[in-house]
C-alpha cells in the first residue's frame, strides 16, 4: 500500500519533469535588430571561451564581437535558431545553454531518481517489518508521542474557547 | 625566511594531527586511557599551531611580501590592509588553509566538552576529525602550499616549495591583485560563512562514524549533535544567501542565482543536511529511518568536501583541467574511500540499525517527511547530474557541452512545487498516525482562503500557470502555518491569560524547535515569491542613449543625466559613474541612480556596480554596459525590472531569525540525561 502509493508518487513526479522538459519557449524575429534582439539570442548561448558565461553578460572583447556577429546576422534575416547552429557548427555543443541531447540530459536524472526511490521504498519495506526481538524495542517501547499530545492538549484548549 | 617558518609549523602540525589519529586508535585497541587522552590533546594543539602559520601568512599578505607566490596572486601594494587580511581566503592555497584553521577550531571546542558519559564516542570523534584535518593540510603541504617563494632559476622564474640549486630569490615590484568581484564585502563575509557551514557538518558526521564504530547507535550521536547540525544549516544558509546578494550586487546581470557549478556545489550540502535535520526528527520520535539518517550524514560529509574543491578550483569544466590538477585525484579518492568506509560500516551495524516503531498511516508525520527527504534527494540528484553531465559527455562523445539553468528550472522546479506544498501540510499531521479526517478539518479553511488569494492575484496580477501555481502554495503553506501558529498561541491566551504578544512570546520560547522551524518554513515562502517574481516576470532591456535621452522598461522611464569618469591613484582604480533619473508612468520622478564601472588597474578587470531602486513591488536594476570615453555617440545602458525579488532578501533575514530561534542554547542540555526526557514527555508538553 504504502509501496504503491509512493510509487505512484513518484511516476506523477516522473511525468510533471517530462512535461515541463517538453515545454520550449517560441520566440517571434524582427528585421532591424535591436540590442534587446542580440541579447534574446545571446542569453541563450555560452561564452565559448569563458566558462560558465552566458553569451549576453559576458564583459570581454571577444564577446562583444560575437554580439555584434549575432547582430550582423540577424539583419541577414537569419533566425534564432540559424544563429545559434551557425555557432555551435563553429565553437562546438558547448556554447548551447542546454546540451543538445535531451533525452540523456533528462532521463538520466530521472531514471536515477526512480531506481533510488524503488531501493529507498524496498529497504525500507524489510526496516519496517515489526521484529519483535530487535534489541533496542525490547529495551524500550516505542517513544512516547509528545506531538500527539501536545495537540490534543491544543484541540481541548480550543474547545473550550468554542 | 618567514614564508619557510610558516611551512615549517604547517609540517608540524600535519605530523600532529598524524600522531592523534595513531594514538587514538592504538589507544583504543590497547585500552590505554592515557593514549587517548594524548591523542586529545594532541588535536587540541592543532588549534595554536594552525593560529600561528595563518598568523604568518596574513603578516605575508599585509606586508606585501611579494616574492611569495600566493602573496603575489592575490595582493598588490594598492589593496587596503583589511583587504589584504581577507586575501586570506581568495585564493585556493589559502582557503585549504582556512579551512583546517576553522576544523581545528570546531574539533577543539568539541573536545573541550564533558565526555563523561560519552567516553567511547571519544576516540573515533578525534579520529574523524583529524582524517580530515590531515588531509586538508597534506593538500596545503604537497600541492598547495600557501609559503611557496618564486624563485628565478635557468629554466626561468617559477614557485619552489623549496629552493632549487643554482637560483635566486625573485620578488615582483607588485602583485597581481585580488579579482575585484572579490573585493566587495559579500564576498569577504561569504566564503567564511559557506566554509563555516561545511566545516561544522563535519562534526555531527564524526559523532555518526564514532556511533557506527563502537555500535552505540541508539540516538545518542544525535542528540549530541542536534545543535551543532543547525548551527552547521545556519553558517552554509548565511552563505547561500550572501553569495546570492553578492551575485546581485557585483555580477551585473540581473540575477542572483545562475545554476553556476560553483553555486551548485554549495547547493548540495545545504539539500543533504535540509533533508537530514528533517529526518532526524523522525529518529528521534519515532525511532525510525536509523540507516537513512547515518547515509544522509555521509553524503553530507562528502558533498562538503566535494563542494570545497569545487569552489576554489573550477576543475570541473573539463576533463583535461582535472587532469591536469594535482589535487584532483586526491580529492576524489578521499572522497571515495569516505564513502565506501562509511557505508560499509552501516552495512556492518545493519542489524542493530532496525526500526523501533512502524511505520503506521501514509498520512503521518514521518510519512511525510520520507517524501520530502525523497524530493531534496532528487533536487539533489538533478543537480549532481547537471554538474557531472559536461564531464561525462566529454569522456565518452568527445563532445563538451554546457548545462545551464534551463536544464535546472525545468528539472527543479516540480520537485520545489511539491516541497512547497509539504511545508504547509506535514506540520499540521501528526506523529504516528493521522487520517484524511484529522487533516481535512485542519486543511479546509486556509485552502478556501488560498483559492480565493490565487483567484485575486489571476485578476490583478498575473495570468501565468506558472505563477498561479507557485502562488496559490505559498499563500495555502502561509496560511496553513500561521493558522497551526496562531492556534497555539490562542490556546495559550485562554489557557494562561495572556495577551497576544505574551502568548507569542512565550509559546515561541517554550517550544523552539518547533517555532523556530515555522518562522523558518515562513521565511521560504517569502523568498519563493522572490524567486517566482525573478524567475518568471523579469524584464531587461539594452539601449545606447545620449545625455537627456532616456529609456522605457515596464512603465518606468529611465532618463540618462550626466556621467563622469575619474582616478582613484592611490587605490588603482578608475571609477566611471552615471547619473540616470527614474520616473514612473505617470512621470513623477522616484529617484536618482548611479550605477558605475570600476577598472582595477592591477588585475585589469572592470567590475559593474548597478543602481538599485528597490521596493517591495520590484526593482529597478540599472547597469552602466558602455562609455566610450573619444566617442561621444552615447552610453549604453542595460536595465532590468525585477519584480518581488525584495521579497527574497527580506525572507532571507526572517530566515536567520527562524534558525536563531531553533538553535538557540539552552541553559544545559547535557545535565538531563536522553533516557530521562524520553520518560518524561510531560515536561516538555506541560509547559
Amino acid at each position: 500500500m504504502l509501496k504503491q502509493f509512493l510509487r505512484n508518487t513518484e511516476y506523477a513526479l516522473l511525468a510533471l519533469l517530462f512535461l515541463i522538459g517538453l515545454a520550449t519557449p517560441v520566440i517571434a524575429q524582427r528585421s532591424t535588430p535591436t540590442d534587446d534582439d542580440v541579447n534574446r539570442v545571446a542569453k541563450q548561448l555560452y561564452c565559448p571561451v569563458c566558462q560558465n558565461t552566458p553569451l549576453d553578460v559576458c564583459p570581454t572583447e571577444a564577446c562583444r564581437g560575437w554580439r555584434e556577429e549575432i547582430r550582423t546576422m540577424l539583419a541577414q534575416g537569419k533566425s534564432d535558431q540559424e544563429i545559434k547552429d551557425y555557432f555551435v557548427n563553429y565553437y562546438g555543443a558547448r556554447v548551447l545553454n542546454e546540451p543538445p541531447n535531451r533525452l540523456v540530459t533528462y532521463l538520466v536524472p530521472a531514471v536515477a531518481i526512480l531506481l533510488g526511490a524503488i531501493m529507498l521504498f524496498r529497504g525500507f519495506q524489510l526496516w519496517i517489518k515489526p521484529t519483535g526481538t530487535g534489541s533496542a524495542s525490547a529495551e524500550s517501547p516505542a517513544p512516547p508521542v509528545q506531538q500527539d499530545e501536545y495537540i490534543a492538549r491544543l484541540e481541548e484548549e480550543l474547545k473550550k474557547r468554542k | 625566511m618567514i614564508a619557510q617558518m610558516g611551512f615549517g609549523v604547517l609540517a608540524v602540525t600535519f605530523l600532529v594531527t598524524l600522531y592523534s589519529v595513531f594514538a587514538a586508535i592504538y589507544g583504543e585497541y590497547s585500552k590505554s586511557p592515557a593514549l587517548v587522552e594524548s591523542a586529545r590533546r594532541a588535536m587540541l594543539l592543532t588549534w595554536p599551531l594552525l593560529t600561528i602559520t595563518a598568523g604568518i601568512l596574513i603578516y605575508l599578505l599585509i606586508t606585501n611580501h611579494f616574492e611569495v607566490q600566493f602573496v603575489y596572486e592575490v595582493t598588490s601594494r594598492s589593496m587596503p590592509t583589511y583587504l589584504k587580511v581577507t586575501a586570506w581566503w581568495g585564493g585556493q592555497a589559502g582557503s585549504l588553509l582556512f579551512w583546517s584553521w576553522l576544523m581545528s577550531a570546531f574539533a577543539s571546542i568539541v573536545t573541550l566538552r564533558r565526555w563523561d558519559r560519552d567516553r567511547e564516542f571519544l576516540p573515533w570523534v578525534i579520529v574523524v576529525a583529524c582524517v580530515t584535518m590531515a588531509f586538508f593540510i597534506g593538500m596545503n603541504l604537497f600541492f598547495e602550499n600557501p609559503f611557496a617563494q618564486i624563485y628565478q632559476t635557468f629554466d626561468g622564474i617559477k614557485a619552489y616549495t623549496f629552493q632549487p640549486a643554482n637560483s635566486i630569490l625573485y620578488t615582483a615590484p607588485d602583485g597581481r591583485g585580488l579579482n575585484p568581484l572579490l573585493r566587495h564585502p559579500g564576498m569577504i563575509i561569504h566564503p567564511p560563512m559557506l566554509y563555516l557551514g561545511f566545516v561544522s557538518f563535519v562534526i555531527p558526521y564524526a559523532f555518526a562514524m564514532a556511533a557506527l564504530i563502537t555500535g552505540r547507535t541508539d540516538d545518542r550521536w544525535i542528540r549530541i549533535t542536534r545543535r551543532w547540525t543547525l548551527w552547521a544549516w545556519l553558517f552554509l544558509s548565511c552563505g547561500l544567501v550572501l553569495g546570492s546578494r553578492w551575485a546581485y550586487d557585483v555580477l551585473g546581470w540581473g540575477g542572483f542565482w545562475g545554476w553556476d557549478p560553483v553555486e551548485i556545489a554549495a547547493l548540495m550540502p545545504w539539500l543533504t543536511g535540509t533533508a537530514f535535520l528533517h529526518s532526524v526528527m523522525i529518529q528521534e520520535k519515532r525511532g525510525l529511518f536509523k540507516h537513512w539518517n547515518l547515509l544522509l550524514i555521509i553524503l553530507t560529509y562528502d558533498l562538503v568536501i566535494f563542494g570545497t574543491f569545487l569552489t576554489r578550483s573550477g576543475v570541473l569544466s573539463s576533463v583535461h583541467a582535472f587532469a591536469q590538477s594535482a589535487i584532483g585525484p586526491f580529492f576524489f579518492t578521499f572522497i571515495g574511500v569516505t564513502l565506501i568506509t562509511s557505508v560499509a560500516l552501516i552495512i556492518h551495524r545493519w542489524g542493530t540499525l532496525r526500526s523501533e516503531t512502524e511505520m503506521t498511516s501514509l498520512l503521518s508525520r514521518e510519512a511525510l517527511f520520507l517524501l520530502n527527504n525523497l524530493i531534496f534527494i532528487s533536487v539533489l540528484i538533478v543537480c549532481f547530474w547537471g554538474v557531472i553531465y559536461p564531464l561525462i559527455s566529454e569522456l565518452f562523445t568527445e563532445q563538451k557541452v554546457t548545462v545551464g539553468p534551463p536544464f535546472y528550472e525545468r528539472a527543479t522546479g516540480p520537485l520545489f512545487a511539491v516541497l512547497l506544498f509539504l511545508m504547509g501540510i506535514a506540520p499540521l499531521s501528526a506523529w504516528g498516525n493521522s487520517t484524511m479526517k484529522t487533516l481535512g478539518r485542519a486543511l479546509w479553511k486556509p485552502t478556501l482562503l488560498a483559492v480565493f488569494i490565487t483567484v485575486l492575484i489571476f485578476f490583478t496580477y498575473s495570468r501565468d500557470p506558472y505563477a498561479l501555481v507557485g502562488f496559490f502554495l505559498i499563500a495555502f503553506t502561509i496560511l496553513l502555518t500561521l493558522y497551526e501558529y496562531g492556534r497555539g498561541i490562542l490556546a495559550r491566551m485562554r489557557g494562561q491569560n495572556e495577551n497576544f504578544f505574551t502568548a507569542f512570546w512565550n509559546l515561541t520560547g517554550r517550544n523552539r524547535r518547533r517555532y523556530g522551524g515555522y518562522i523558518v518554513h515562513l521565511s521560504i515562502m517569502l523568498m519563493a515569491i522572490g524567486i517566482l517574481g525573478i524567475e518568471l516576470f523579469q524584464v531587461e532591456t539594452q539601449g545606447t542613449i545620449g545625455i537627456g535621452d532616456s529609456l522605457q522598461l515596464s512603465g518606468y522611464t529611465i532618463k540618462y543625466k550626466d556621467v563622469a569618469s575619474w582616478d582613484n591613484l592611490p587605490a588603482g582604480v578608475n571609477y566611471t559613474r552615471a547619473v540616470v533619473e527614474v520616473y514612473d508612468k505617470d512621470g513623477r520622478l522616484l529617484g536618482n541612480l548611479h550605477p558605475r564601472k570600476d577598472y582595477y588597474y592591477d588585475s585589469q578587470q572592470p567590475m559593474t556596480i548597478p543602481g538599485q531602486l528597490a521596493s517591495l513591488k520590484d526593482e529597478v536594476y540599472v547597469l552602466l554596459i558602455d562609455w566610450e570615453p573619444i566617442n561621444q555617440t552615447g552610453t549604453t545602458f542595460k536595465i532590468f525590472v525585477n519584480p518581488l525579488v525584495n521579497w527574497m532578501w527580506l525572507g532571507s533575514l526572517l530566515f536567520l531569525v527562524g534558525i536563531v530561534v531553533a538553535a538557540w542554547p539552552d541553559k544545559d542540555p547535557e545535565l538531563v540525561p536522553a533516557r530521562v526526557e524520553k520518560r518524561l514527555p510531560q515536561t516538555s508538553a506541560a509547559d
